[in-house]
């Protein structure tokens, strides 16, 4: 018990340093804020000299006020013109149905790739398969799904272009109605493959190495020596053990998982967070970015928090 | 008779005997590292870019570069005159991408030197000093260590404006933390070992430990680390550029996908413009992945049976 009460204090000191880091790194910005906070936006004088205000207040005063409420920023988006947690809202939920199912793909398809090589260290099948995952792990996603996108889009040569090349669904079409979601499964398929391919790299690596790990281990020759077939041996006593690091992975990569979201949801014109991330770069709109650099930064600490939880609950050794 | 050969010997100072020493332990270290193909392999890959980085002004002119002096039509498939065809600016994409590698190893070397001072310091410090210093740097280490790498990269670049320094300043200052974690966790089983307590008895002050005793055992496991980390930090680059954030003025592979990206190659199956910088950044990634591991395996014994 004393073990998750520790971690979830840590927890929590990590995302006060984060709160305190958002704010201060945005106010390192050279030059006068309202200009930079107003580019290309059409503002009468009276919200200018409002802008001015609230930018004018002392420093410590402003920090106290976003201390007492991170998610009311006082600056509004200065593509959209509205206050940036609204303009989040809308964009959340296509980037987690495109995250959950890319990641759920991904853990699934790495864990079983890696189970099968580890098992057979050195087999055409593991040595294979280990090429094959670091290639994977060299390349940038984005330029992945920009190779998908020309070859089953576009289509070259003998590639049919068949899927779409963007959005979340044919306009014009019900979204709730059956045609509605197999036109919507249609649009997820080239970026949801674009980022199982992307992250099933790192699955298939450490689960490979934590079962090689296994492997040498007493118990699995007192499992042998009982007279269990090696299938049995591999899937009760082996893979259980060797699952743990692999599973917390799933938590300690949202980090990473938010980054391969923000190029490739801008390939495919994913309506989600990471194309909300680009546009506010191309602005730049800095309000937007601070926000979502404070969102993305607390989900991974709240990932990493769940994480440790995870494994005090699955194993009791770390229990301590 | 024994002490007449000693006699003999040519008197070899101490520093004369370490270096010897070092040289027959790296001589060890060549003849494991030879005996792993895809290391060796990779090292050779990366031997190519790096003459094709030095060499790019010999093959291609700067001003094939120009916009203004551009000969091809816009994204014209490949052709003799063009081997790898044209960008939208009727450059020639072989140019490109050959210039673009200067860029992408530059980058990729001097953000992960920056990385691993950084974090060699912080994780010997840390390591070294116990109570509050050293709780503070881990802490340190750890809050960076959560913080994702990409939209910090963005906030950053942001704050900083682009250039190429600032593009090699915000990858080297986001990914040390990796480093610093390793390096103290080495540091602290250094420590342990009697020869630092001799170092500490004899009156060897803090700075004189760290350099002479503990940096020395730390320094291969760095080394492994460090050519992962520029393989991290290319890749970091390639991202960067892609999303608008790197040097305008600069080719490299990332902004040449963002222009093929931002010019429509894709729609009109560009192919021959947006494969060639994609697998150069597979290609050095992947090599320095490769190198990286076999020097993990040479140096660090417990990960040679993986």
């Amino acid at each position: 018990m004393g073990y998750v009460v520790r971690r979830v204090l840590t927890g929590l000191g990590t995302m006060a340093f984060v709160l305190v880091f958002n704010f201060f790194l945005f106010r390192l910005l050279p030059g006068d804020p309202i200009s930079l906070y107003t580019r290309g936006r059409n503002m009468d004088r009276e919200q200018l000299r409002e802008l001015r205000r609230e930018l004018n207040r002392p420093v410590g005063e402003q920090f106290l006020g976003y201390l007492a409420n991170p998610f009311s920023s006082g600056v509004d988006s200065t593509q959209f013109s509205r206050p940036v947690w609204d303009v989040i809202g809308d964009y959340v939920w296509p980037t987690l149905v495109l995250l959950v199912t890319a990641t759920a793909l991904s853990a699934i398809i790495g864990i079983a790739i890696g189970i099968k090589g580890g098992w057979r260290r050195g087999s055409t099948f593991d040595r294979t398969s280990t090429g094959v995952t670091l290639t994977l792990y060299a390349m940038p996603e984005f330029w992945l799904g920009m190779v998908l996108l020309i070859l089953f889009s576009t289509g070259v040569g003998v590639f049919p272009g068949v899927f779409p090349s963007g959005g979340t669904l044919t306009p014009g079409i019900e979204p709730w109605s059956v045609e509605g979601v197999l036109d919507q499964a249609w649009h997820l398929t080239l970026p949801a493959l674009t980022l199982t391919l992307a992250y099933l790299a790192e699955y298939a690596l450490v689960m490979r190495s934590s079962l090689l790990d296994e492997v040498r281990q007493d118990y699995l020759v007192t499992a042998r020596a009982k007279g269990l077939m090696d299938k049995l041996v591999r899937r009760r006593h082996a893979v259980p053990n060797a699952l743990l690091p692999t599973i917390t992975l799933v938590f300690l990569n949202i980090g990473f998982v938010v980054s391969g979201a923000i190029t490739v949801e801008t390939v495919f014109s994913w309506p989600g967070l990471g194309l909300l991330s680009y546009q506010a770069i191309r602005g730049p709109d800095i309000p937007l970015l601070q926000a979502i650099f404070l969102l993305f930064s607390l989900a991974v600490v709240v990932a990493n928090i769940v994480a440790d939880v995870a494994v005090a609950a699955l194993d009791p050794r770390v229990r301590t | 008779m024994s002490v007449d050969q000693e006699r003999d010997a040519p008197v070899l100072s101490a520093r004369q005997v370490t270096r010897a020493r070092r040289r027959a332990s790296a001589g060890r270290s060549w003849r494991a590292f030879r005996s792993q193909r895809t290391g060796l392999a990779g090292l050779a890959v990366l031997g190519v870019f790096v003459l094709l980085a030095v060499f790019a002004p010999l093959l291609f002119s700067p001003d094939e570069l120009k916009v203004t002096e551009a000969l091809g039509g816009v994204l014209d498939p490949p052709s003799a005159r063009f081997p790898l065809g044209t960008d939208e600016s009727g450059r020639s994409v072989l140019a490109l991408v050959v210039w673009g590698t200067r860029v992408s190893l530059v980058v990729g070397v001097a953000a992960t030197v920056i990385s691993m001072v950084i974090g060699t310091l912080v994780g010997i410090a840390s390591g070294h000093f116990g109570g509050m210093a050293g709780g503070a740097l881990e802490r340190l280490t750890d809050w960076f260590l959560v913080i994702p790498f990409l939209p910090l990269a963005i906030a950053l670049a942001t704050v900083l404006g682009s250039s190429l320094l600032n593009v090699i300043v915000v990858i080297g200052v986001t990914s040390w933390p990796g480093t610093a974690r390793l390096v103290r966790a080495q540091t602290l089983s250094v420590e342990a070992r009697p020869y630092l307590e001799r170092a500490r008895v004899l009156g060897g002050g803090h700075w004189h430990q760290m350099t002479r005793h503990v940096l020395p055992n730390v320094m291969p496991l760095v080394l492994a680390n460090t050519t992962l980390t520029v393989a991290i930090a290319i890749l970091s680059e390639t991202t960067l550029s892609f999303l608008g954030l790197g040097d305008p003025f600069r080719v490299s592979w990332g902004s040449m996908l963002d222009n093929a990206f931002a010019s429509g190659a894709i729609s009109s199956g560009a192919w021959w413009y947006l494969l060639p910088p994609g697998l150069c950044v597979v290609a050095i990634v992947l090599a320095f992945t490769l190198v990286g591991r076999a020097l993990e395996n040479v140096l660090d014994p417990r990960a040679r049976e993986r």
